[in-house]
Order: C-alpha cells, then sequence, then structure tokens
C-alpha cells in the first residue's frame, strides 16, 4: 500500500476511535436529526402534504446540519495538549492529512444521515424500497462534495473563538449546489423520474466533487501550515 | 511606520476626492433617469430603480472577482498589500450587495408584486453576499495578521471557484422549473437614451467601487501602522 | 582533507515576518551530534517561533532549515525523521490510552517494529502498568513521562524543547534531565528553548540569548552561571 495512503488510513481510524470513545459529536448529531425529522412532522399537516413531497426537503435540511455538527469534532479533538503538532510534526504528507480527516468525517456524516434515513422511514411511514439504491448513491455523492469543503473549513475555524458558529457562517454557501443537487436528484427518485431527468444534476453533482476535492486537497497545506 | 502612515493619508484623500467624483456621477445619472430618460411603457416609473440596481450588481460582482484574484496572487507573492486589498474589495463589496438586494425588492414589488424571485442575478448576488460575510466575519475573528491574510486568501479563491458551481444551480433549476416569464431588462432592444442612462451608470458605479476601495485600504493602512491589528 | 559532513541542523537567514512586523530578523544556527543549544531571552523574543521554525511546524518568510542535509519542506517529509518535539503539551489525546496513543504516533513515523517500540518506550519511561490508562488519568508528571516516551519513539537523533521543565514538581524534572543526559551520551542533538537557564545550565554545551528576533550572545557554554546571568541582563536591557 503506498505511504501517503497508509498514513491517510491510520489517522481515519485513530479519529473514528476516538470518536467512537467519546461519542460526544455521534451522540449530538444523532439527537439533532432525530429532533428536526420530529418537528417536522408535527409541523405539517398530514393530509394537505403528503410525506414524499416533503421527504427531499426534510431529508437533506436535517443531513446538512448534522453534518456541521459532525464537522466541528474533526478538529476540536487535536486543539487538546496540541496533538495536532504531533501531526504535523511527523513524516505525513499534507496530502494524507487532509485525506484521514476527510474519510473519517466520511464515515461519521454517512452515518448520521443513514440514521435519519431510517428515522425518517419510521417516523413518517414511507416506502423507500425502490428509489433506495439510487438514494444511497446521491447520498454519498452529494456527501463527498460537502465534506470535502467541511473539512478544511473546520481546520480554518478551530483556532478562531468561536468556532462553532463560523463554521455554519463560512460553510453554507458552499453546501447550497450539493444540496440543491441532491434534493432535486432525491425529489425525482422518489417519484420515480427517468434517469435523463436527473442527468443534469448528477453532472454538476460529480464536477462539483471532482473540483472541490480537489482544491481543498490542496489549498490544505497552505491552511495548516503556519 | 511614518512613511505608511503619510502613504495611508494620501490614500484617503485620493480615494475621497475619486468618490466624490463618482457621487458627482451618481448625482448625473439620477438626473438623466430621471429626467432625460423615457418612462418604461410597461413598468412605469418603478422601473427607474434598474439604472441603480443592475450596476450595483456589477460592482458587487466586480468586487468580488477582485478579492478572489487578489487572493490567488497573495497566496503566490505573500504581499501583505494584497491581502489589504482583498479585504478592503471585500467590505466594498457587501455594501454593493446590500443596495442590489435592497433595490431588487424595491423594484420587484411594484411590478411583479411579490418582493423577491429567484432569477439569475439576485440568486448569485445574495450567494455572493453570503460569501462575503462569510469572509469578513472569519478575518475578523483571526487576531494573527500572517494566519489571516492565509486564510482569507483560500475562502477567496474557494469562493471565487463556486460561483461558476451557483450560476450552474440556478440554471438547472430554472430550465427544469419553468417560471413566470419575468422581464429581462438587459435585452437588446433598449432605446438608445436608456442605454446611455444604464451605460452612464456602470461607469458611475464603477469609479464608486474604486474610490470607495481606495479610501477603505488607507484606512486600513492608518490602522495597521497605528499598531491595531484588527485592520 | 575530510569530508565535511552536514551539521545534524543548520538553519541560515531565518527571517519570520509578516509586513512590517518582524518575528525573527536573520537568525543563523548550527548544531552537531552531541550537541545541545540552550536558547535564552525575554518574552517575545522570538524563541518559540525559533523552536517552531527549527521543528518545520512554521514556514520561515525568508532562510533555511536544512536537518542533516535535506531542507525543511512541507512538500518533502523526509527531512522531518529525526526530528522530536517536547514542549509542555503532551500531544497525547485524551481519549486513546497511552499504549494507543504510542503505537498511533508508531504508525506516523512508519516504525518497522510498532509494538517492540511502544514497549520498549514504556519501560523507559516507567509507565508500562499505566500503559491501559488515558492521559488525563495520569498525574502531571506522569503525562510528561508519555509524553517524552512519544518524543522519543521514533529514535530522533535532533531534539526540539519548548519550556520542558514548566509544571514539573523537582522529582520530574530531575527524572527529565536523566532523560535529556541519556539522549546526549547518544549523540543526540539538542535545542532546549527554556526561560530558566538553571534548570538546563548542566545539559548544554552551547549557549544563545534572543532579544528582539536577533542572536545577542551566541557561544558555547561558559562554565559559571552567574557570570553569565548578569551578562544576559544586559543584553536584555539593551
Amino acid at each position: 500500500m503506498p505511504e501517503a495512503l497508509r498514513l491517510a488510513l491510520l489517522i481515519a481510524a485513530k479519529d473514528l476511535r476516538v470518536e467512537l470513545r467519546a461519542k460526544t459529536s455521534l451522540v449530538s448529531a444523532g439527537v439533532f436529526a432525530a429532533l428536526v425529522l420530529v418537528i417536522f412532522e408535527f409541523a405539517r399537516d398530514p393530509t394537505a402534504i403528503g410525506a414524499t413531497e416533503l421527504a427531499p426537503s426534510i431529508l437533506w435540511v436535517t443531513f446538512a446540519f448534522a453534518a456541521v455538527i459532525a464537522f466541528n469534532r474533526a478538529f476540536t479533538t487535536e486543539k487538546e495538549n496540541a496533538a495536532f503538532d504531533g501531526l504535523l510534526l511527523a513524516p505525513v504528507p499534507r496530502g494524507s492529512l487532509y485525506l484521514g480527516k476527510y474519510l473519517a468525517n466520511f464515515v461519521f456524516v454517512t452515518a448520521v444521515e443513514s440514521l435519519a434515513l431510517g428515522l425518517f422511514v419510521l417516523f413518517f411511514n414511507v416506502d423507500l424500497s425502490d428509489a433506495l439504491p439510487g438514494l444511497v448513491g446521491v447520498m454519498l455523492l452529494a456527501t463527498a462534495g460537502f465534506v470535502a469543503v467541511g473539512t478544511i473549513f473546520s481546520a480554518m475555524v478551530v483556532r478562531t473563538r468561536f468556532a462553532e458558529l463560523m463554521l455554519p457562517v463560512l460553510l453554507l454557501p458552499f453546501m447550497v449546489p450539493p444540496l440543491m443537487a441532491a434534493a432535486q436528484l432525491t425529489s425525482r427518485l422518489l417519484g420515480g423520474r427517468p434517469l435523463s431527468e436527473m442527468a443534469g444534476w448528477l453532472r454538476l453533482l460529480t464536477l462539483y466533487d471532482v473540483v472541490f476535492i480537489t482544491l481543498c486537497t490542496l489549498a490544505f497545506s497552505t491552511v495548516v501550515d503556519e | 511606520m511614518t512613511l505608511d502612515l503619510d502613504r495611508a493619508r494620501h490614500l484617503m484623500r485620493r480615494g475621497k476626492l475619486i468618490t466624490l467624483v463618482g457621487l458627482c456621477g451618481l448625482a448625473v445619472v439620477y438626473v438623466l433617469a430621471l429626467q432625460f430618460t423615457p418612462i418604461e411603457v410597461r413598468q412605469g416609473l418603478a422601473q427607474k430603480i434598474f439604472y441603480i440596481h443592475a450596476p450595483s450588481a456589477w460592482s458587487a460582482l466586480l468586487s468580488f472577482s477582485l478579492v478572489g484574484f487578489s487572493s490567488a496572487l497573495y497566496l503566490f507573492l505573500k504581499d501583505p498589500r494584497l491581502d489589504r486589498f482583498a479585504a478592503s474589495s471585500a467590505e466594498v463589496g457587501v455594501a454593493f450587495s446590500v443596495v442590489m438586494l435592497t433595490t431588487g425588492p424595491i423594484w420587484g414589488k411594484p411590478i411583479w408584486g411579490t418582493w423577491w424571485t429567484w432569477d439569475a442575478r439576485l440568486t448569485l448576488t445574495l450567494f455572493l453576499f453570503f460569501l462575503f460575510v462569510g469572509y469578513l466575519t472569519l478575518r475578523a475573528a483571526i487576531p494573527d495578521q500572517a494566519e489571516r491574510a492565509r486564510f482569507s486568501a483560500v475562502v477567496g479563491i474557494m469562493g471565487m471557484v463556486l460561483v461558476p458551481f451557483i450560476h450552474l444551480s440556478v440554471y438547472l433549476f430554472r430550465t427544469l422549473h419553468p417560471q413566470p416569464i419575468v422581464l429581462k431588462p438587459s435585452a437588446p432592444s433598449l432605446p438608445p437614451e436608456m442605454l446611455r442612462t444604464l451605460l452612464t451608470s456602470f461607469g458611475v458605479f464603477t469609479i464608486l467601487y474604486l474610490g470607495f476601495v481606495t479610501l477603505r485600504y488607507g484606512i486600513a493602512l492608518a490602522a495597521e501602522s497605528h499598531g491595531d491589528d484588527d485592520a | 582533507m575530510p569530508l565535511t559532513e552536514a551539521p545534524l541542523l543548520e538553519a541560515t537567514g531565518l527571517v519570520r515576518a509578516y509586513g512590517r512586523r518582524r518575528a525573527l530578523r536573520g537568525v543563523d544556527l548550527s548544531l552537531a551530534a552531541g550537541e545541545t543549544l540552550v536558547v535564552l531571552g525575554p518574552n517575545g523574543a522570538g524563541k518559540t517561533t525559533l523552536l517552531r521554525l527549527l521543528a518545520g511546524l512554521m514556514r520561515p518568510t525568508g532562510g533555511e532549515v536544512r536537518v542533516m542535509g535535506l531542507p525543511l519542506k512541507s512538500g518533502d517529509t523526509n527531512a522531518r525523521r529525526p526530528i522530536g518535539l517536547l514542549s509542555h503539551q503532551s500531544m497525547l489525546y485524551d481519549d486513546l490510552t497511552v499504549a494507543e496513543n504510542l503505537l498511533f504516533a508508531a504508525g506516523l513515523y512508519g516504525l518497522l517494529s510498532p509494538r517492540e517500540a511502544v514497549a520498549r518506550a514504556l519501560e523507559e519511561a516507567g509507565l508500562s502498568d499505566r500503559a491501559a490508562d488515558l492521559p488525563r488519568n495520569l498525574s502531571r508528571g506522569m503525562q510528561q513521562r508519555a509524553a517524552i516516551a512519544r518524543a522519543l519513539l521514533h529514535r530522533p537523533s535532533l531534539l526540539l524543547l519548548d519550556e520542558p521543565f514548566t509544571g514539573l514538581d523537582a522529582s520530574a524534572s530531575d527524572r527529565l534531565r536523566e532523560s535529556l543526559r541519556a539522549e546526549t551520551i547518544k549523540r543526540s542533538g539538542m535545542v532546549v528553548v527554556t526561560h530558566h537557564a538553571a534548570e538546563a545550565w548542566e545539559l548544554a554545551t552551547h549557549v544563545g540569548v534572543l532579544v528582539g528576533g536577533r542572536w545577542a550572545i551566541r557561544e558555547t557554554r561558559p562554565d559559571n552561571l552567574d557570570h553569565f546571568l548578569r551578562r544576559y541582563q544586559e543584553a536584555v536591557r539593551a
């Protein structure tokens, strides 16, 4: 295995282990997602609006906010005891460092998304079985994109005073294109629309992922090396 | 240090002068728009806000592009002046975005009956506004100058890369969701007087941009040479 | 003519500045294996900046750092291998046990037999029976020992220490001094940034005083500490 990849996986594994021990972010994000779903359920009039029409909005709003909670975790643990210095000191290429953090974030966010999706099916009594493979594909594709931006921004804001407040302010404009695409695609998937109607959004999403994953990997060194 | 302060004062004077010229130009535009330009047939008097609305969008976009470019240059050249310029441009840009975003609804309500539409220009400017706010909020939260410049530069470049994606998203949204046909004021069939007023206004707003940025840059330089870290 | 060997650590013309503000204004440094340089200076003189530049945690605005002849750049990671850093922060994760922390560090440095290296480091630090504890449950002295174990795990030839004696009681300080002495016997090079000349005086072969981002004094370590301290006061006042 190339050394750069081994180091990235080592760092990702460490992040996951730390989070599974501490559990704080996973639990907050999960509880938050459940809360949002409950509010959506009690706020709507079930006779007027079907759950399927509302599903894309509910799901993607929930995913977005839960993701922001998850991102804050990525670098706050590194602040304790100046642990991040230990990572920067070691012969770890900055690209591997970014990739490791990215992978850990990706796993967290998709875990919370899966939980939220399960809760959605439960609370709203919606049958997603036909759309599920496509839905999972859209979730992965969109998450890949905004995790890229979330990872680098959380590296920046961790050094500011109000990191948790700063992150959404910076991040949300960047999350709109993938969220919009994801919501549109979800809506079409649930409506059983043909693939041709989704092609444009899929292209947008893929392009966004490629561009921003590359850009963020390259820019990471500038952010973490003083 | 006093050299910087002198230069700052010089820039501020220059900036004030340019802004004054711009403001005179703005007065000219008002006169042109109200007195010497025909009233648009379908929209009536409300349409005249357009001569402020469209150019302020242009200035906002100009501000933003320059934030992006000087951010990119800063990362290569590491010249603090580029960072100072980017910050000044961002502040000026936020002001112009607000002008555009407020004149939009003022124009829209009497004509289209709604305060807001998600047309391409308004949506884009709204995002520029959010990007500016994020950029400036981040800057305000970082005390160390070098770190602030580095982080701002990254955000600036990323913002610049984001703009085409916003465009694309709005375009996809609109083509797949037919919207009620909105008036397109930049249609080529503008009578010559309107075109003249519009172009004059674009020029005036560009001058205003230059004036404000020069002035703001001078203020930033003065604040820094006074040892104030929050320039 | 003997072949000249690249010194263990070499810094030339180090500048760290932003615009008009300069934390370091042109600092040179050369360290051979077995030498220990103690860096003193008032607050704000640039000591921590210098150390972070030498560790590769900061990039200089001007000048260069070379470790064993290799330039320290964020692109090239090999130059970082011989470096070990010990600061007053432990760089340990509070949610991982001491052993897990060390295993992680072993992985970062690509050590070939990580478990053996970790077991050995734990034994040398006297922490073998605390290996399954979390750092936050250890006393400050033990945390420092764990931090030392982490810093020395990959057998660095160049040890950089930033105020390592901070917050340590007498016995912990002695223990640290012993560990460092053991390192010098192994022909490592050390740079110690400290406020208290006395703590590291015996270990030092060279001493430097940074004032206002530049060397005010730089020489081999004199024998008389009191005399030196007087000169230090004068240099700082100047």
